[in-house]
């Protein structure tokens, strides 16, 4: 029987806390009386795997079952998420791969011939033959990658995109035309936090640029209160009105599936423990990761890291119309994620470990370090932010690990010039958004190369539009002065610094909230 | 009898500035500098139409500097006549009445010795115009000499008395101070720089250097031609600051350049083996205004296609690959021409708000602590000045 997700209030007996800080985590001493938000631990997982993916084809939600709708001579597209989707990477073999086997092997007793896999990456870079490989399994990749029938999704291709249509919010609603044109699109999908899956899928990952801009942009993101909540986001609002017109031209066969929270395999499995629960060998291994990180090259370092991969255990995998199946996946997100906060703090604290969708095999460089603070971490809330508005954030990152050339060109220019003139998300995508989109050579590198598409930072920034309006400092602890202050944020030492620094925002005793996140957690801020 | 400095000839000097001059520019004020501080007879005025001038003031130039550690390429030994007084750009009064102009007018030179300064029959280049062009510098009643401040016969700026011909003289309007008037000869080349660039309107136009010669050069393009965008690369704060203020675009660092032109241009960035990258795509016209070779395989990496190079420092050996791969057009801009009207518009633009405020930073020596002042020059990007100059009359 798992444990659900708690509220520590820190006393005289709470030990040093875990706090993730990039390639690495320190012990923190919290004040007495910051709450601490613990993750649930690990619910229970469905007892056969292969047998509930069938079951989910089967007898689907809101649609007929999945042979019903393949037919001798159709053209069915598979999609599926790409990279950014678990993290850490899951150890193969990966759940997509499971189900694309079994919707493979329907279509094939179908007689379905005509069968595209297409990898949902919408303006993420494209993935290597190897990372496709990972996600669908060997055998699925060796039919279909070389004859060119499991393909990265190009965003950038004119000729492979339909318009199908404007919402009547007047938003272009692009996707891939294969998709679109096809008489039976499946998308599988790994729904990992609340924000994830529904039309979501279909609408964002398989869409265009002329798509994207319409809830991709900085007034929708301060409107989403809060994007793990599609219900109260803005985005999702938009992206539903997509995924309705999209489902009036393609029928789509959605399976979502709900992960567990074992994030850290051995030895990192201490990480998702409670500190005072550490055994003899939780602590030794801890102090000797530490002292290995603490001499390791930072090249080292992050090896050791982007090389764990996660041995999630499947809490279930639901198939049928989007938005029936969507329900249900949210109720299995919740049930793991969801932690009950009562009221908000004036200070929220959060660790941003070495992983966000966007590095994966890369570099946590500063933007994204910001993303995934002021974006994802700070956004995990169902009702009210967990920091009251005007409050205070501290973060935990060194913000030191540079750019990398080959994923995030277009980074590099965002950090250089972009926020050189204004980090105001609303200002900087006035002004250069289009620059960057359509730039040429962004554009070539993205279609090309392994770049991510020459807007992507922005979207990056716009994540953390709604905290940057919310509060009013925000400070990173252990973080690069320069790198912090081009960010338009402020740097500190150590906690006591940090909130030394915020005293003038929210006095000299503020309520502190910590997330021990990860393991995944969502406040239910009441 | 004057007190003048005298660049004069010593092989073991030069070569000592060239090999290590780059390196350790302190050599260059110190054992190593081929100048000395003599007393010497005033130069002769004989012929109509000349005078003698009492030096007010005269800059030191990246040029200057250039002769003194050995970078200058020997291609100039030949227009030179050793020894001489350096120093071109020169404020000065009139000692002599001259043709118009009376005893005391203050003035500034151009220092071009052309045709009519040398008493012969104007050259085709003359004849239209292009003084700096002209076919005659070696001949006629001077000494071989480019400029004055290079010839042996008119003695130079950074003595206290030069000769000058009427044609090179440009008096100065009231009310500028000397330090304003210094930069007038500068702003004349700058304004030469930006005829000659051709730039069309809405041209993204590089300057690559924010010396006084990049500065000058960006006001000249801002203020002369339709440019559109104009990046200018600035290695120290105040020269970041200043380039705004004369009317750059865009200011980026040496190591942005590439990056920031193929983000505005949308060009294409390459990456050869074992070498810099350049950009397929770029700026229209790119002008090198430092005269390395850095600064010049940069413009050449930047420019698009067909695009202009404007050489406008003294420019070094650098791969001219994409000059001929990209069918550049490289145009040199030496001193200035008078069928310009340089000068006269060089006047307009230094009586600007922002050219006043830069006079003001102006640095004098005297002419004894001529190492201080060659080491301040040498370094005066970093130390934030625009312009060292020498001011022979005091003394201190």
């Amino acid at each position: 029987m798992s444990r659900p997700g708690f509220v520590l209030e820190v006393d005289d007996r709470t030990p040093p806390l875990v706090v993730h800080e990039g390639l690495g985590f320190r012990l923190e001493s919290f004040p007495l009386g910051t709450r601490v938000v613990y993750p649930p631990e690990s619910i229970p997982t469905v007892p056969d795997v292969e047998e509930a993916i069938r079951e989910a084809l089967l007898h689907p939600h809101d649609s007929e079952p999945l042979p019903a709708l393949l037919r001798p001579g159709m053209r069915l597209t598979i999609a599926f998420d790409d990279l950014s989707l678990p993290l850490p990477t899951m150890r193969a073999p990966d759940i997509r791969g499971r189900i694309i086997e079994q919707v493979l092997t329907l279509a094939a007793e179908a007689g379905v011939d005509d069968v595209h896999l297409i990898a949902a990456n919408a303006l993420h870079r494209r993935m290597t033959a190897a990372e496709l490989k990972h996600i669908v399994g060997e055998r699925v990749f060796r039919s279909f990658y070389p004859q060119g029938q499991l393909y990265n999704f190009d965003a950038e291709d004119r000729d492979d995109l339909a318009h199908l249509g404007t919402t009547d919010k007047g938003e272009d609603v692009e996707i891939s035309k294969r998709a679109a044109e096809s008489d039976l699109l499946v998308y599988v999908n790994v729904n990992l936090v609340a924000m994830d899956g529904g039309h979501k899928s279909v609408g964002i990952g398989l869409a265009s640029y002329r798509s994207l801009r319409h809830h991709h942009n900085a007034k929708t993101m301060v409107e989403s209160r809060s994007f793990m909540d599609h219900k109260h986001s803005a985005m999702h609002h938009s992206a539903w009105r997509m995924g309705r017109l999209v489902k009036e031209h393609v029928k789509v066969f959605q399976i979502e599936t709900t992960l567990n929270n074992d994030v850290f395999p051995r030895p990192f499995d201490f990480l998702q423990k409670r500190e005072w629960e550490w055994s003899v060998k939780d602590q030794a291994t801890m102090l000797g990761v530490r002292r290995g990180m603490s001499v390791a090259p930072l090249r080292m370092r992050h090896r050791m890291f982007h090389d764990l991969r996660s041995v999630y255990g499947l809490t279930g995998v639901n198939a049928g119309e989007v938005e029936a199946v969507h329900e249900r996946t949210l109720q299995k997100v919740h049930q793991q994620h969801l932690v009950e906060v009562q009221g908000q703090s004036d200070v929220l604290v959060m660790g941003v470990p070495y992983l966000g969708p966007y590095n994966v095999n890369s570099s946590m460089n500063p933007i994204l370090a910001t993303c995934m603070g002021l974006g994802y971490y700070f956004n995990s809330y169902r009702g009210r932010p967990v920091v009251r508005k005007g409050g205070a954030v501290i973060l935990y990152h060194p913000l030191n690990e540079g750019f990398n050339q080959l994923h995030h060109p277009s980074y590099v220019d965002f950090y250089e010039e972009v926020l050189a003139e204004s980090t105001d998300p609303a200002v900087v995508g006035e002004k250069y958004e289009q620059q960057f989109a359509q730039d040429p050579w962004y554009i070539h590198l993205y279609r090309t190369s392994h770049a991510y598409h020459g807007v992507h930072p922005f979207y990056m920034w716009y994540w953390a539009a709604h905290a940057m309006d919310h509060v009013d400092e925000v400070i990173w602890v252990g973080a690069d002065r320069r790198v912090a202050a081009r960010l338009g944020f402020r740097a500190a030492s150590t906690l006591a610094d940090a909130l030394e620094m915020a005293s003038g925002t929210v006095g000299s005793s503020p309520s502190i909230t910590y997330l021990h996140n990860p393991p995944h957690l969502l406040a239910d801020v009441r | 009898m004057m007190l003048a400095l005298e660049m004069f000839r010593s092989v073991s000097r030069t070569m000592a500035g060239k090999a290590i001059g780059g390196r350790m520019p302190g050599v260059l004020s110190g054992f190593a500098a081929p100048l000395r501080l003599v007393t010497i007879d005033e130069p002769r005025v004989e012929r109509p139409g000349w005078a003698r001038l009492r030096t007010r003031l005269s800059g030191i130039c990246g040029s200057d500097l250039g002769a003194l550690s050995g970078r200058t390429s020997l291609y100039f030994s030949a227009v030179v006549s050793l020894p001489f007084v350096p120093g071109h750009e020169v404020v000065a009064e009139l000692l002599d009445d001259c043709e118009d102009l009376p005893a005391g007018t203050r003035v500034v030179i151009d220092p071009v010795l052309a045709c009519a300064a040398r008493g012969v029959e104007p050259c085709e280049a003359c004849a239209s115009g292009a003084t700096n062009r002209c076919a005659r510098i070696t001949v006629g009643q001077l000494s071989p000499g480019l400029q004055t401040g290079f010839c042996h016969d008119t003695g130079g700026g950074w003595g206290q008395q030069l000769a000058a011909h009427r044609s090179q003289l440009h008096p100065v309007p009231d009310g500028f101070s000397d330090e304003q008037a210094i930069l007038i000869e500068p702003v004349a080349c700058a304004v030469h720089t930006a005829l000659r660039a051709g730039v069309r309107g809405g041209d993204r136009v590089l300057v690559s250097g924010a010396g006084s010669v990049g500065l000058f050069a960006t006001l000249a393009l801002r203020e002369l031609t339709e440019a559109g965008e104009i990046i200018v690369v600035a290695k120290h704060p105040h020269q970041r600051e200043l380039a705004r203020e004369l009317g750059a675009t865009e200011v980026v660092a040496p190591g942005e350049v590439l990056r920031r032109v193929r983000r505005s241009t949308g060009a294409f960035q390459l990456e050869p083996e074992f070498s810099t990258p350049y950009l397929l795509g770029g700026v229209d016209v790119a002008v090198d205004a430092v005269g390395s070779r850095q600064s010049l395989e940069t413009a050449l990496q930047a420019t698009r296609a067909g695009g202009r190079v404007v050489l406008s420092g003294m420019p070094a050996g650098a791969d001219l690959s994409a000059a001929w791969f990209r069918e550049l057009e490289v145009v040199g801009t030496y001193a200035s021409a008078r069928s310009d009207d340089a000068f006269g518009r060089a006047t307009e633009l230094v009586a600007t708000d922002a050219v006043q405020q830069l006079a003001k930073s102006v640095a004098s020596y005297p002419l004894h602590r001529w190492r201080e002042a060659l080491d301040h020059a040498h370094s005066a990007g970093r130390l934030g000045t625009v312009k060292v100059a020498f001011s022979p009359g005091s003394a201190s």
